[in-house]
């Protein structure tokens, strides 16, 4: 069952990673990528499974703040052009 | 293997992308599969390494660069056949060495026999850390350790130095229009 599931979730990422080669606009390209990050919690999660080693899902938790933390920093980027973008400047100014 | 074809195939991608911020996105992607990939290899700790310096904090440095720089790659000027050949002689002597290696994951090739037996038998008593690696790390090769941890303290302190100059030369700049 978990090799199934192993099967399913590769499938799943090579969908996704098609997306975020061919993906005309940017956005594609960062759902996708946050797709992928999610699929790997999940791959993380069932390989674990696999190996009878359920201690991996900490792991995933630990992907799941970066994953979270990447994307955020990539949306700022876009809608502010800047990073250290700050939102009381912006009421001064 | 599924997921090496994976990464070929991201490789391929980030080479011919030319918007540099879908490179930056794909970066982050190749971190993600590399550490799945390293997990598999039962290489936790590298694993998290990578995805936490690979996915998390340079897709913001890079992201930062972009800021600065132009966000499109230039097309080249003229195709120059010459790196390639370079590249695919050495690509294929490197490949030419690793067939003289033990095959992967043997344990009784010579690597494994040198002072890693009396790693794994040791450890315990003669460091009391339960998990090996870390043992190895933080007690029998402490100094390489500590080396490698001025280097980067160092590098730290470089780059700390070198925001403030900039922010102080903001400031002044600032001060200067109002």
């Amino acid at each position: 069952m978990f090799v199934v599931a192993t099967a399913a979730v590769l499938i799943t990422i090579a969908l996704a990673l098609t997306r975020a080669i061919l993906g005309p606009t940017v956005f594609d390209r960062v759902l996708a990528g946050n797709t992928i990050g999610s699929l790997a919690i999940l791959l993380l999660a069932v390989v674990g499974f696999l190996t009878g080693r359920p201690e991996f899902l900490d792991i995933g938790l630990t992907y799941g703040l970066l994953n979270l933390i990447g994307t955020l920093a990539v949306l700022k980027f876009f809608r502010h052009g800047d990073l250290a973008y700050d939102v009381e400047e912006e009421h001064k100014s | 293997m599924a997921l090496l074809t994976l990464l070929a195939a991201v490789t391929v991608a980030i080479v011919r992308q030319r918007s540099l911020f879908g490179v930056v996105v794909l970066a982050g992607i190749y971190s993600f599969l590399m550490a799945t990939l390293l997990i598999a290899l039962d290489a936790v700790d590298v694993a998290m390494t990578e995805a936490s310096v690979g996915a998390g904090i340079s897709t913001v440095l890079l992201l930062a660069t972009l800021h600065l720089t132009k966000t499109t790659e230039m097309s080249p000027i003229n195709r120059n056949w010459l790196p390639l050949l370079v590249v695919l002689i050495v690509g294929a002597a490197v490949v030419w060495g690793t067939l003289s290696l033990p095959p992967f994951g043997v344990a009784d090739s010579v690597v494994h026999q040198h002072v890693a037996p009396r790693y794994l038998a040791q450890s315990i008593v003669e460091t009391g850390v339960p998990n090996v690696v870390t043992s190895v790390l933080a007690d029998y090769r402490s100094y390489d350790t500590l080396g490698e941890t001025t280097v980067i303290f160092t590098a730290g302190i470089g780059v700390l130095l070198l925001l403030r100059g900039l922010r102080r030369r903001d400031d002044i700049g600032g001060g200067g229009e109002s």
